[in-house]
């Protein structure tokens, strides 16, 4: 029975394929699923100060590519920088996610929790695997814009062993010095936007170098997700 | 069963169509070729990025990111899936004692996977990438991916399941799994975290997606040809029929079990991350059987390692596979992966793997099959054959050791709370020598296709 064709597609195969789906995929997809998916409307309700900051900074531009920076400009940032991150496959070089090993929480900031993905950003997530530079998802905060601006321009001038290629492209070059373009704006309030959540007042999440503690966290079902996250259900 | 050894089915006769179709092995094969040059050739490029010295700077279409991508797409649907689908062309009609399914399907699948490969390439590198390892492809192909695979499905399961007999020889399972997992893994992968999974639980999908792809049509199609082409080559029966029972049941079991663990430490509930690692080591002891029985199988048959340049490949990658396979067994442990995730060694396991062991079987493959499926009858020079093992063998046993050191570089410099560019600095002597590792593969791969070239010309002219 098990040395047939027929056996090894439908219950090697398929089956098996299910059995793993169920345990691995659909269970805590289950518990996952309890969370809330916040929508654009909700992330971008509060304007983030360094998109504020563009549009004065590069006023004649920023007019021109997204008028004021409103909620509704910034969501249409933050999804064309969601989009350039990942045509240029910015992911597969920064990680976003903070682990508590490795003394992650010191370098990086808190540990990351499953609440913090549960948006209309995450579709797909950008976790990643690698790290040939560091992990951006406490970035806001860390760099100014203009930092970022030269950086995109051309990473060595900040950081002169950075292996980052330079993204001129995202600028336009016809002016001197050159100013970001629409997707340069997006990617810099996109990279701005990572962390932004945790920089807001009446934060909560602590940095201990751990996962959060269940009792440090509001609602129930952000609890139970921390603990599962632990690995221990006290 | 032990007096189950490789089967031998009577051929119809009344039938004058040809029983392999010669041409699709060909043309798998040199087209599969075709996207490894140019996979490889991207490789290159892309490692001379980590010595600020790309190659072609300033391009936006051609930027490394980008190239990146179109590294890992080429070599896993132009390179491998060619090349697999040109080997079962050879193997299943020889296997089963049936044709494919049908000579024009053969055709389509030739043309159109090509275009599709050729299609995510042109994609990605205008900016259309989907953020998901392994599976860049833009989305708007994926559902086209689907059909192709539906129609490989179409091509050889009818074969494989009208074998006659209620056992199967091993292969046959192997392939036949495969052809189930690979639609399905595809389909999960490309579309939950696009569309049904956010954000965590997307994650989760994408780990399963990431080692699916390898473990669930990669190693079970590499598996089952070893499982066919050794005992032809060394002309010797596989030495255990249960020891192979127990692989591929092994695999079956517990392989679509362990992607979380590519995420180790995300914020997935951690019950799916120890599901991952308990059956990741799980699954070491059963492939451990694999390579028992296959060295078993060699005993008195050690000559054709140093005779026989096929079979010097195919175990080559069995040696390399046993390695990848110890290395996984303590790399996914909790305690490994507080230093080494993230690093350059888990970047050295992905060649180990992928091109250490699939890409050797494969050049083993062409190396038996392209004189015969030429006509040439013979290589144009054995001579460059070799030249071309030596290159790539040693040159990804550089890439492998290198990279694996500057992993455990990286992560206890980082752990260590070192500036990250400490990091950087540290890694660049070990950057030049995957470089220098990378560009003795890509001599050895252009050795091989001149040669390749050659053949084939040999071949017409008779």
């Amino acid at each position: 029975m098990f040395e047939n064709a027929k056996t090894a597609f439908l219950f090697g195969g398929i089956f098996m394929f299910v059995v793993a789906y169920l345990w691995e995929g659909y269970l805590p997809l289950s518990h996952l699923n309890e969370m809330k998916v916040e929508t654009m409307e909700e992330l971008t309700a509060d304007v983030l100060p360094e998109f504020e900051e563009l549009a004065e900074v590069y006023p004649k531009e920023f007019k021109e590519y997204y008028g004021e920076p409103t909620s509704e400009a910034m969501a249409e940032a933050l999804i064309l920088g969601k989009k350039v991150y990942t045509q240029e496959a910015c992911w597969h070089c920064h990680s976003q996610f903070i682990r508590p090993v490795s003394n992650e929480a010191t370098r990086y900031g808190p540990v990351s929790l499953a609440k913090e993905y549960s948006n209309e950003m995450n579709y797909p997530h950008l976790f990643g695997t690698r790290r040939v530079g560091p992990d951006l998802i406490r970035e806001n905060g860390k760099h100014s814009n203009d930092w970022h601006v030269a950086h995109f321009y051309n990473p060595q001038m900040v950081v002169p062993v950075s292996v980052m290629p330079a993204y001129v492209w995202l600028y336009d070059e016809t002016v001197d010095p050159p100013v970001p373009n629409k997707k340069g704006m997006a990617i810099i309030t996109y990279v701005q936007w990572l962390g932004s959540w945790l920089n807001k007042d009446g934060n909560k999440l602590n940095n201990t170098g751990k996962a959060p503690l269940a009792d440090e966290i509001e609602t129930e079902t952000d609890k139970k997700l921390a603990e599962l996250q632990n690995g221990d259900s006290k | 069963m032990s007096t189950m050894s490789m089967p031998s089915q009577a051929i119809p006769k009344d039938d004058a169509r040809p029983f392999v179709e010669y041409a699709f092995v060909k043309g798998h094969f040199a087209w599969g070729y075709f996207w490894f040059m140019f996979a490889i050739i991207g490789g290159f490029l892309y490692a001379g990025q980590f010595l600020q010295a790309y190659l072609l700077p300033g391009i936006e279409w051609l930027s490394p990111g980008r190239v990146r991508m179109i590294h890992t797409q080429g070599v896993a649907y132009g390179f491998i899936a060619n090349c697999f689908l040109g080997a079962l062309y050879w193997a299943v009609p020889r296997l089963t004692g049936q044709r494919v399914t049908h000579k024009y399907l053969g055709y389509f699948i030739l043309y159109a996977w090509n275009a599709l490969t050729l299609i995510s390439v042109v994609g990605i590198l205008f900016g259309e990438a989907q953020a998901l390892e392994w599976g860049e492809n833009p989305v708007w192909i994926d559902p086209v991916v689907l059909v192709g695979l539906a129609c490989a499905a179409a091509q050889f399961t009818p074969a494989l399941w009208k074998t006659k007999g209620k056992l199967h020889y091993v292969s046959i399972w192997y392939f036949s799994g495969a052809l189930a997992w690979t639609g399905l893994v595809y389909f999960m992968g490309n579309f939950g975290p696009e569309y049904w999974a956010v954000g965590t639980g997307g994650a989760a999908l994408t780990g399963l997606y990431i080692h699916d792809l390898v473990g669930l049509f990669v190693t079970p199609i590499g598996w089952g040809l070893m499982y066919y082409f050794v005992p032809i080559l060394i002309n010797k029966p596989i030495w255990s029929h249960k020891l192979s029972l127990l692989g591929f049941w092994g695999l079956a079991f517990f392989y679509p079990l362990q992607g979380i663990h590519h995420f180790l430490y995300s914020p997935i509930p951690m019950y799916a991350q120890y599901g991952a690692v308990v059956t990741t080591i799980a699954i070491e002891i059963v492939v451990t059987t694999v390579v028992i029985n296959f060295f078993a199988t060699l005993r008195k048959r050690e000559a054709f390692m140093v005779n026989s340049l096929p079979v010097r490949w195919f175990y080559t990658g069995m040696i390399l596979y046993f390695i990848t396979c110890l290395q996984c067994s303590f790399q996914v442990t909790l305690t490994f992966q507080k230093i080494i995730h993230f690093t350059d060694w888990v970047v050295g396991h992905a060649h180990l793997v992928m091109f250490g062991v699939f890409g050797f079987w494969i050049m083993g493959m062409i190396e038996y099959l392209w004189p015969k499926v030429t006509k040439a009858g013979e290589w144009y020079s054995n001579h460059l054959s070799h030249w071309s093992y030596w290159l790539m063998g040693i040159g990804l046993i550089i890439m492998f050791s290198t990279l694996t050191i500057a992993g455990l570089v990286q992560g206890y410099l980082w752990r260590d709370l070192a500036v990250f560019e400490a990091s950087i600095s540290a890694s660049v002597p070990f950057w030049w020598a995957r470089y220098f590792s990378g560009l003795m593969i890509l001599i050895g791969a252009f050795i091989t296709a001149f040669n390749m070239y050659k053949t084939a010309e040999m071949g017409r002219a008779k």
